[in-house]
């Protein structure tokens, strides 16, 4: 027989959504709040990214990933909520009920809310269809981050890297810093796709080339990676058959993007917004479904975990408040120039951040929230980037009396390289 | 007296995401920076002309922790020059659990004048 619970809040994940949404449940004034991660400790992959970089935006201050976990793993310690490590969660059901297992056995929560925070996974082989054989040594960056920064193990001695997101930059310094030669990174795109600073400190500090407009078509070796073969694409990203040469190598890493991880999501019938993978939210990241809240990289892939605490924190408020939700008065669109945004319901106006992430590299960018003809919010970035996602303060739209469907576009001059 | 003049590659500005491309020039003992858009960039690319420097993150080996690999950093920006040599230098290092975070690991690395900080707790197995 489970063991059964009731709670006010459980929250499913304890990366740095759910440690902040657990956190914002607690102070939002739930008495019994549960944090269930399956890992065998909190932080979630910011224990992997060693790196500087993090935190500026909340703390003014450059932390590395576990230092910014340790952080909330102290606040969490003092705060009374009930953390569960080692701990999986295998159902949630509509009505707030769900089931975990660990080592002392089954256990169910009868949750009056429950936030989703599981976060996000890699993009894959499979996913891309590269061709040829299927040898060791293909391997996504963030799985060879974690390998190299936490069980000190290389993926290879030659590397070729596909994809210039910034998961793929950091690992590239991180291997050469271990004496592994990055041989090549290669980007479909015309553009890079990460940051321009880890562009500088990951590759120009090592030498390391880019190919833009290029892409990996196929992949050989028995039994180990032995060579890779590249391709230029053209503008509709097709290889150009009469361009493929073979660079030698030993291991290919993928940083290709990643999605975020809805299997209890989808089992339980949230609907899932198709640009991101992730639920439809509002403001305060409530699902479609009632007492059901998603925060953080499960809902859409954030770029900074800065922005991940703020949102998550504000969700598990959210979560703990007893009071009906209102009706939904904007659903969020995205249009020109725009690959996601999120939230994508607005119920209470100027609440809470928009977050949108652009289609593209743009200069002399012009931001616009479009209801039909009428511009309800206008601002100018002089650089917009797809790295970048570009935040809102929902205070600055000047939402108007009448509901329905805003449209968020950029406006700019496309921009090449780096 | 002969004037200096030299010009150093592009550098691209990193002070902030808009990632201006510069061109620095050195007369005599002055420098010129074009192609910065603002003050705080053009102190930044002057200084990454002259000492560049990195914060740098690696592992090293822990003895009976609840983890294998300690991750740390260097407690102040490093020369960039010296990264590697750094990282190798600290190949044979090991340290015993616990550790707390941000204790210093190791003074002084290369004579450098800055040290090796943990950036995490580690409890023993």
């Amino acid at each position: 027989m489970p063991r059964k619970l009731r709670a006010d809040v459980v929250v499913i994940g304890g990366g740095p959504a759910g440690m902040a949404a657990a956190l914002g449940a607690k102070e939002g004034g739930a008495k019994d709040v549960f944090l269930l991660e399956r890992g065998n400790e909190l932080g979630g992959i910011l224990n992997q990214c060693i790196h500087p970089g993090f935190g500026v935006q909340l703390f003014r201050e450059e932390l590395t990933g576990p230092e910014y976990a340790g952080v909330f793993t102290e606040r969490l310690s003092s705060s009374g909520v009930e953390v569960m490590t080692s701990t999986l969660v295998c159902e949630v059901k509509k009505d707030g009920r769900v089931k975990a297992v660990n080592r002392s056995g089954v256990w169910e929560f009868v949750a009056r809310s429950v936030v989703m925070a599981m976060g996000c996974r890699e993009r894959t082989r499979d996913m891309l269809r590269i061709p040829g054989t299927r040898p060791a040594g293909v391997l996504t960056a963030g799985l060879v981050q974690y390998l190299v920064n936490v069980e000190g193990l290389l993926p290879g001695r030659e590397v070729v890297i596909l994809g210039s997101g910034d998961i793929g930059l950091i690992v590239a310094r991180r291997l050469e810093l271990e004496g592994v030669h990055v041989k090549a990174v290669v980007e479909i795109r015309d553009s890079l796709s990460g940051l321009v600073r880890n562009y500088v400190q990951c590759l120009l500090d090592f030498d390391i080339p880019i190919f833009f407009s290029h892409t990996v078509t196929g992949i050989q070796g028995e039994g180990r990676v032995e060579a890779v073969e590249i391709s230029r694409v053209d503008e509709d990203w097709r290889p150009v058959s009469a361009t493929a040469y073979w660079m030698e190598c030993d291991a290919l890493l993928l940083s290709v993007g990643l999605i975020p991880e809805n299997e209890l999501s989808r089992r339980m019938g949230i609907p899932l917004y198709p640009e991101s993978g992730g639920p439809y939210i509002d403001e305060n990241g409530a699902t479609e479904l009632p007492n059901i809240y998603a925060c953080g990289n499960v809902s859409s892939v954030f770029d900074l975990v800065d922005y991940v605490s703020m949102v998550s924190e504000r969700t598990g408020r959210a979560a703990a408040s007893t009071a009906a939700r209102r009706p939904v008065a904007f659903t969020l669109e995205r249009g020109e120039g725009v690959g996601m945004v999120v939230p994508q319901r607005i119920r209470e106006r100027g609440e809470g951040d928009i977050f949108f992430r652009p289609a593209r590299s743009v200069r002399d960018g012009s931001v616009q929230f479009r209801m039909g003809e009428k511009i309800i919010f206008e601002n100018t970035m002089p650089v917009c980037r797809p790295s970048e996602m570009v935040r809102i303060p929902s205070k600055k739209v000047s939402w108007p009396g009448e509901t329905g469907k805003v449209r968020v576009e950029i406006h700019g001059e496309p921009i090449r390289g780096i | 007296m002969e004037n200096q003049f030299e010009e150093s590659d592009d550098i691209i500005c990193t002070a902030c995401p808009m990632g201006c491309h510069t061109v620095v020039r050195r007369e005599n003992s002055s420098y010129h920076v074009r192609g910065a858009q603002c003050p705080r960039g053009e102190r930044y690319v002057k200084v990454e002309a002259t000492d560049p420097r990195r914060v740098v993150a690696t592992t090293v080996k822990v003895r009976n922790g609840s983890i294998r690999r300690l991750p740390v950093k260097t407690s102040l920006p490093f020369p960039r020059d010296r990264m590697r040599e750094l990282v190798h230098s600290l190949s044979a290092l090991e340290v015993s659990a616990p550790v707390r975070r941000g204790e210093t690991i190791k003074r002084n690395l290369l004579g450098e004048k800055v040290d090796l900080v943990a950036t995490r707790d580690v409890s023993v197995q």
